[in-house]
Formats: C-alpha cells, structure tokens, sequence
C-alpha cells in the first residue's frame, strides 16, 4: 500500500508541476509581449481569442507546422542533440523548487515539491552548468558563421557569471547551513530574509541571473544587429522553440531560485500572530510564494524593456570585476555574519 | 521504495519523453520540401564564404581556463560552507585564508591584464596633440 501510494502521489506532483510549467511559460511569453506592448505604447497580442488570451497556443501550432530546415553544412546530430539538451535541463530542474511548506492532510504528511532531496541547490547549479553544452553544441554544430561566434560568445558569458553566482549561494549556504532548499527557507523566517542579511549577495546573484538567463541587458549572444540569431540562427520549427520555451523556463527557475535563497521563499513574516488555521497558513504561503515569483518574474521584464544592452566587453569586465569581486566580499561578510547569529 | 533521487530520475524520465516527443511528432505533420537554397546556411543572402568554422578570439579560451579554476574553488568552499559554524573561529579563519589565496590568484590575473577583455591602444592623447596641431596651424592662418 504504501510504496504505490507514494509513487502514485509522487507521479501526479510530477505530472501537474510539469503542467503548470508549460503553461507558465506559454503564458510568460504572452506577459512578456503584452508589457512590452504597454512600455511602447502599443496595444501587444489582440487577435487570437479575448485579449489575445490563446496566442502562445496558437504560436506553438504555427511552430509546430513549421518546415524543419537542417541545413546541408551542419552537423545533424548535434544540431539535433542541442535543443533537447536545453529543454531536458530546464524542465528537470523544476524537479527540487519548493512552492510552499509541507502539510498534513487525511494523517500524511505532504510537500508541495518533488523530491526533497538533500543536494538540492548543488542539483540546480550542475544542470545549469549542463545547460551551457546545448548552446556550445548549437553554435559548432549549425555550421555558420553567426551561430559559432554567437555560441563562443554566449558560453564565455555563461561560464563567467556562473563563479559569482556560485560564490552568492555559497553565503546563502552557510546562513542556512544546509543545501536542501526547504531548509534554506526554513532558515529564512520572520525578518531574517537573505535579501536583508546579505544586500550584496542578491545583487550579486540577480545579476547573474540576468547573465545566465542571456535576458537583456545581457543578451549578447543573440544581438540581432551582428549576429542575426546568434546561436540559434540556424534552427527552425520545434528545435527552435525547444531553445525559446527553455529561455522562459531558465528565467522561471532563476526567480523562483531569487524567492528561494534571497526573499524567503514562502515565508511570510509575522503569519503567526493572525492565528488563523494551518490549511489557510498553507493556502496564504503558498500565494505568498507566487505573488513573489511572479514579482520577480515582472521585473525580468520591466529590465528588458529599460535598459539598453551592454557592449561585450562591459559584459566581461562586469562579470569579473565587479560581480566577482563583490560576490567574494559577500561571503566573507556572511560568514562574519553567522559568527554573530 | 522510491528515494527521492528516485523521484528526480523519474522526473528526468519524464523529461525525455517529453523533449523527444516535442521535437519529433511534428515531423509527423509538418511539410518537407527542401532545395538547395533553403538548405544553405543563413549569411544574409550572399552564397556563403569560406569555411563556417571561423578563427575566433584566444581570449575565450583564456576565459575558459580561468573559469575553471575558479569554478573548483567554488566547489572546495561548499563543503566548508555547510560545516564551518560547528568549528567557530578556528572555521572561520580556514575560510577567510582560503578566500585569500583565491583573491591573491585573483590579483595576480588581473595585473596581468587577463581578465581585460579588450586592450584599447592608447589613441586619446594621440588624438588630442593632433588636435592641438590643428588649433595651432587654424591660429597660425587666420593671424595671417
């Protein structure tokens, strides 16, 4: 009884997270082109259904009866390896984020995330770090000129945001003295946010954020004035929008990473005091954590359509000596830090 | 029992199934008609020249190798972030010389100018004599 229970209940938190994603992301889309109608002065997506409700529907049918263009230069097995790779590492990471605090219902105890598993922070960043072979890949294997140098481009990038960004979850670590993401929220209650603790730290780490998710003002590797496409020039129908849904999933998993490590999670301070009951303590966190998450995510947006994107060389000057340098002052504050705690 | 590595691998199963169905059922449905043309690769209409595998900047590879130095510090620093409050100050003091040898790596790369993405020749003050010249010879004409 037990052990298909859990695998039954386990299936269906698999199955429904995967769900919401994909909505969230077709619906992002939508939000993202909706806001930056109303920053131009526009009126954005108004065609398909009320509002333009149903547009990413219908741009993933559009999408999906797209011709496949592999061009005869390329490299097709790698063309084709590259855009799965992408997509496999932005939906398997959704696999450790905590949305609320764990419950007991029907005398269970259950959790609203997958699997709770001990590393889960260490599990984010590897497959992070996966996710920079999908654009190596793509950017050799298309065989053009744009697509390389938009893939060299996007992978240094990367790879030089990802050191800060490493060292900013190592001070949220080690308030937390754990690298199970409950227990980092956890760490975080009442006013003990990490947002408050370490300034810097978040700073730091939305900045890399923004370098990771390749969002504006970062966005180089796909800078349409030289390099047309960057490394998805080259792809078409469904490959392509492998690449864009796990663009939006990537920018999903950094503000739900941003609600996890820096503004507390679920947490909402002094909840406590209203003494409500514990299913409308779990129902008002679990909104607490998506009115953050979808904060964070409209600040994504609010950023792209009001800073101008950096040259390359800023971009790497930024990254290692401003963010670097910074993000090592952080851990060396934090640690002082917890001495005092 | 399903651990909950289990329950990740399970989700990454999933996960596979759902790329390889997303990029593969459309096959299924969606025209096919390549030519020569369609099939060229995309340089902005002109037949394309020379080899796609450019020479690219040694830069990123200088990039690369400091990123992998300093992502293994990351992960040596871990582990201590986890452990280091049950040592107290003698913790702390193990991390603070670690974070010194990393900076000191750290100052020794930037003066040497590798983490300088470009190096600009120093044009401003030739251009500002040649400015100063022309003023001169504008004065030396209109004295005239």
């Amino acid at each position: 009884m037990g052990i298909l229970e859990l695998i039954i209940v386990s299936l269906i938190k698999i199955i429904v997270i995967a769900v919401v994603m994909l909505l969230t992301v077709s619906y992002l889309v939508y939000f993202e082109r909706k806001i930056a109608a109303w920053a131009q002065n526009r009126i954005g997506p108004n065609r398909v259904g009320p509002a333009g409700i149903f547009q990413p529907f219908a741009d993933v049918l559009k999408l999906l009866l797209k011709e496949d263009i592999v061009p005869t230069a390329a490299n097709k097995q790698m063309h084709t390896l590259a855009p799965m790779i992408a997509l496999f590492v932005a939906f398997s990471t959704f696999a450790v984020l905590p949305v609320g605090p764990s419950f007991t219902a029907f005398g269970k105890v259950f959790s609203f995330v997958v699997a709770d598993v001990n590393i889960g922070i260490l599990y984010v960043l590897a497959l992070t770090s996966v996710g920079v072979y999908a654009i190596t890949f793509s950017g050799w294997s298309s065989g053009s000129k744009y697509s390389l140098l938009g893939g060299i481009r996007s992978s240094a990038q990367m790879i030089s945001y990802e050191i800060s960004m490493g060292f900013s979850v190592a001070g949220v670590i080690l308030l937390a003295e754990s690298l199970r993401p409950i227990a980092i929220v956890n760490a975080q209650s009442g006013w003990m946010w990490n947002i408050i603790l370490q300034p810097i730290g978040f700073i730091t780490f939305l900045v890399s954020a923004f370098a990771e998710t390749n969002r504006l003002p970062f966005d180089l590797p796909e800078a349409e004035p030289e390099l047309v496409g960057g490394y998805h020039t080259e792809y078409s129908s469904m490959k392509f929008a492998a690449f864009f849904l796990s663009e939006y999933a990537n920018m999903i998993i950094s503000s739900a990473l941003i609600v996890t490590l820096y503004l507390g999670g679920w947490q909402i301070p002094y909840l406590e005091l209203l003494n409500l009951s514990a299913g409308w303590v779990v129902i008002l966190q679990v909104g607490a954590f998506i009115f953050k998450l979808v904060f964070i995510m409209f600040f994504f947006i609010w950023v792209r359509w009001s800073i101008p994107r950096f040259r390359y060389d800023q971009l790497m000057n930024i990254g290692w000596k401003v963010m670097f340098p910074l993000s090592l002052l952080n851990l060396l504050w934090v640690a002082i830090l917890a001495m005092i705690l | 029992m399903l651990t909950e590595f289990g329950k990740i691998f399970a989700f990454m199963l999933i996960a596979i199934i759902f790329v390889v169905v997303t990029v593969f059922v459309s096959k299924l449905i969606r025209p096919s008609r390549p030519t020569k043309e369609k099939l060229m690769i995309y340089e902005c209409g002109e037949n394309p020249e020379g080899t796609p595998w450019v020479k690219f900047n040694i830069r990123f590879y200088v990039v690369a190798l400091i990123f992998l130095i300093f992502d293994v510090e990351v992960v040596l620093l871990v582990p201590w972030t986890v452990v280091y409050q049950q040592y107290g100050l003698a913790g702390y003091f193990i991390g603070v010389i670690f974070l010194f040898f990393l900076g000191l790596g750290m100052a020794y790369e930037w003066k040497k100018g590798d983490l300088e993405w470009a190096r600009p020749y120093p044009q401003s003050s030739k251009m500002k004599n040649s400015v100063q010249e022309v003023d001169a010879s504008f004065q030396v004409t209109s004295e005239k």
